[in-house]
């Protein structure tokens, strides 16, 4: 696997016969690298795994291609073309709320406005000392007024550069908004340029966040939060202006409240100098004049006039595509990549083909759950997280991705990552070249042994179809998300990966509809269904995830900041949104460990007639005590039943998992109440649970809920009971045959007791 | 504060880890195992992955993006148990300025 001479992506990750597809790859200087289209059908390299097998597809991508290296250049930023209206005299004011976040990290430009061949214009700007300071630049020489007093991090002030075109006066000033008992004043500096020659007049755009270096590349980003600058063509002295701005004509105003949702900054001061954003920067995050009285930024969205900027944000790489290829109109459905390569180099780029448009190739749909690849791309887990090794009870294990990664932080964040200013990360995107998203990549959390996770473990499901040659077509969550219900209709099985932790609205609308039509539904892993996301209805290949309230998470969201700006949405965990995973798959994420996974133990109601066809030839009475992914089939994380939750009153909980040890331990959302005993060797809640119910339109759900459950499955190439006891799930769940409910049993059985 | 300090007293959960890194740990190297294996993540000990599944050398995370993580070369492992022991010795001389015993 590459170390990084070779990267790529593509510009989706599912695509339909006969599409056309682009690959924007780079490749360190050298020979000229190849492509090839394969199938990925067992990705897992482990020495006990079925064997890697990804196979090369007879297609002709072109090439081979010259090398031709790339860079991603992070950080957001805000750009407003130059216009006449921006063509307004020397005599200006530039004002704006900020809340830095690393003020003495370097120099850190607010708004700029500079030629980007000579760079004269001016940048208002926390200096690298962290103090607010105003800079002009007039034929090459530099004047700068620097107020030399240190910003507070997390502060709110009101700053201000000012120009006075007969004086030549330049003006820097800051004063505090925070009310509170710490003592902070205002700073105030200046300084005089070359009277009579252009400072605010100068052919360029207007930036923020970012000095305009010169026409791709940005520098001198700012972290932290910006609230509706404006400009006037007027110089203060002291008091820094506010709006209206009595005798000033306002240049522009631009309010970050509007349009929350877009890329888009609004001018409200009748210009029209509207601007765009750039790698998308956080919005519907509080300004300064969020009270606590508003949480939810569609309510009242003057409380969310500012924009969180990061020097690390990435939405897209932007490279141009390397080649473009076209899939054969004959090409069946399944998990495909390119993989480009040199030498012993190569990179993988998963993709999703689907039956033709409106075909059904199978009986089976396995729901390739992207939108969870998407939360954990390029994770920093085992870089960044010290933590990983305690939940993990091993040593963190790095692989030559992870050294690529740690030296080359541009490759963007995720769900479980921080920006570099200590700010949670609320966007994960797929336009970027994705270490973990590849077969073969060992993880950090997939247990002791094979240690897969996402997609890597997800192709012990695709080998596991592979090996005993059922016939399946290939959905993504995203497909999912922009199509609904239709792309999955008339499929009689609906197969989850191991762990489709992510989930839109549309996409569980769909879903339910799935079910309400009669739908069969495997779920084969665990903390499935779990948060809700958000898609960009504009932008592709992005999702929003604010963990509001509670639930297992790498960061809180800021007070006030559960809405996504993406829709509105009350995004965090399904079950603070009133739908349970246990609604849809009748078990709910319980407990979660990554060490040793345990076995299940069959109850009373595996007995029961309902089942037999689940466990059909199989005798044992411990299910699943082997397996690639901790040495069990009940591991990592663990869903349970709960009819509190939504677990349906007549589904079956078949086996249960015991055994777990105390790096084990219950979700956050159950424990409401610190107490003892929450790890796994005393806590009740610590377990999975093996469930089978029917829906009343004929149709039934098998959940395992365990991680793990698929290594036991791929565990000694497929030959085991968990492996049959799954076919034999499939196989009746292929039949014709309605499944009919029982009669409504009394309110009893599944109830999961409070660990506290 | 109340982190807990490694003392001789605790040799005998020495022993188990040496025995068995896999566990399942008792309550007591449980406890010993949580105090090593919160360090921060400056200096903190990881593998780095020579050979996937086969073979791995001993490392030390930097705490910053973009620094490369630290390589210590004089620790090869094909064996990744004897990772465990040799890192759970390091830790313990670390943590109590004795040596564990071989």
């Amino acid at each position: 696997m590459s170390a990084g001479d070779l990267l790529g992506y593509l510009d989706r990750w599912s695509a339909f016969p006969g599409d056309t597809l682009a690959c924007h790859a780079s490749c360190a200087p050298g020979a000229p690298y190849r492509a090839e289209l394969v199938r990925i059908i067992q990705g897992d390299t482990h020495p006990d795994a079925p064997g890697y097998r990804v196979e090369r597809i007879d297609v002709d991508l072109g090439g081979p291609f010259a090398a031709c290296q790339r860079r991603i250049e992070p950080g957001s930023l805000a750009l407003v073309d130059d216009a006449p209206a921006m063509r307004a005299g020397d005599t200006f004011s530039v004002v704006a709320s900020i809340w830095p976040t690393t003020p003495g990290s370097g120099r850190q430009v607010l708004l700029s406005r500079r030629e980007p061949a000579t760079g004269d214009g001016f940048s208002l700007l926390i200096d690298a000392n962290g103090a607010l300071a105003a800079e002009a630049t007039i034929d090459g020489e530099t004047v700068t007024a620097s107020t030399r007093h240190v910003l507070r991090a997390h502060r709110w002030y009101r700053v201000g550069l000012s120009h006075d075109a007969k004086t030549g006066r330049l003006c820097a000033a800051f004063d505090p908004l925070d009310r509170g008992p710490e003592v902070s004043e205002g700073g105030r500096a200046a300084a005089v340029t070359a009277i009579g020659r252009p400072v605010f007049d100068v052919a360029a755009p207007l930036t923020m966040a970012c000095r305009d270096h010169d026409e791709s590349e940005y520098r001198e980003h700012y972290d932290g939060r910006l609230h509706n600058p404006f400009i006037i063509d007027a110089a203060f002295d002291d008091a820094i202006p506010v709006l209206p701005a009595h005798g000033a004509r306002v240049i522009a105003a631009w309010d970050f409240s509007i349009d929350i949702p877009s890329q888009r900054i609004v001018d409200t001061s009748g210009n029209a100098l509207h601007g765009r954003l750039v790698n998308l920067p956080t919005r519907g995050v509080t300004g300064p004049d969020w009270d606590g009285t508003c949480h939810a930024w569609p309510h009242d969205a003057s409380h969310y006039g500012a924009i969180h900027f990061h020097g690390d944000d990435l939405y897209d790489a932007g490279w141009p595509a390397s080649f473009r290829f076209t899939l054969p109109d004959d090409l069946p459905s399944g998990v495909y990549a390119v993989r480009i390569e040199r030498d012993d180099d190569q990179f993988t780029m998963p993709f999703c083909v689907r039956a033709p448009r409106g075909e059904r190739t199978a009986d089976v749909v396995f729901l390739l759950p992207t939108a969870s690849y998407m939360a954990y791309a390029n994770n920093r887990i085992g870089l960044d997280v010290p933590e990983t090794e305690l939940v993990c009870g091993r040593l963190t294990e790095l692989t030559a991705e992870d050294l690529f990664m740690q030296a080359h932080p541009e490759l963007g964040l995720c769900f479980y990552d921080l920006h570099a200013d200590g700010s949670g990360v609320y966007y994960s995107s797929r336009r970027r070249p994705v270490m973990d998203f590849q077969p073969g990549f060992v993880g950090k959390l997939g247990g002791i042994g094979s240690n897969v996770w996402q997609f890597n473990a997800d192709t012990h499901l695709t080998g596991w179809f592979d090996h005993l040659a059922v016939p399946y077509d290939v959905v993504t969550d995203e497909d999912l998300h922009r199509e609904g219900a239709g792309c999955i209709e008339g499929y009689r099985v609906l197969v989850t990966g191991t762990h489709p932790e992510y989930t839109s609205a549309a996409m569980r609308d769909a879903l339910d509809a799935y079910m309400e039509g009669g739908g069969r539904l495997m779920y084969l892993g665990g903390n499935g269904f779990y948060w809700r996301i958000a898609f960009h209805d504009d932008l592709p290949g992005v999702i929003e995830c604010r963990k509001s309230e509670d639930g297992i998470r790498a960061f809180a969201p800021g007070p006030g900041e559960y809405y996504a700006s993406f829709t509105g949405e009350y995004t965090g965990l399904w079950r603070r949104n009133g739908r349970p995973p246990n609604t849809l798959v009748g078990v709910g994420m319980a407990a979660q460990g990554f060490d040793a996974s345990a076995p299940y133990v069959r109850t009373d109601a595996s007995r029961d007639p309902r089942a037999a066809f689940i466990f059909d030839g199989i005798d044992a009475e411990v299910i699943g005590d082997f397996g690639l992914s901790g040495g069990g089939a009940a591991g990592i994380e663990l869903d349970a039943a709960d009819i509190s939750l939504g677990t349906p009153r007549h589904a079956l909980v078949l086996a249960t998992s015991t055994g777990h040890g105390d790096v084990y331990l219950v979700t956050p959302e159950d424990m409401l109440d610190p107490v003892p005993g929450l790890g796994g060797s005393e806590a009740e809640g610590v377990r999975a649970d093996v469930v089978f119910f029917e829906t009343p339109a004929g149709g039934a759900v098998f959940s395992v809920g365990s991680i793990a459950w698929a290594g036991s499955m791929a565990f000694n190439n497929y030959d085991n009971e968990v492996s049959r006891l799954t076919a034999n799930v499939l196989r009746r769940f292929l039949d014709d045959v309605p499944f009919t409910p029982p009669p409504p049993p009394p309110d009893t059985s599944v109830r999961r007791e409070s660990p506290g | 504060m109340s982190r807990y300090r490694i003392s001789r007293a605790d040799l005998p959960f020495a022993r188990e880890f040496l025995e068995n890194p896999r566990g399942p740990a008792s309550h007591g190297l449980q406890r010993v195992l949580n105090r090593m294996r919160t360090d921060v993540a400056g200096g903190k000990y990881v593998l780095v992955v020579r050979e996937p599944h086969r073979r791995w050398v001993l490392a030390r995370l930097t705490g910053r993006r973009g620094a490369p993580v630290e390589l210590i070369p004089e620790h090869e492992f094909d064996d990744l148990l004897e990772a465990e022991r040799t890192v759970f010795r390091l830790r313990w001389k670390a943590l109590t300025g004795e040596a564990l015993a071989p």
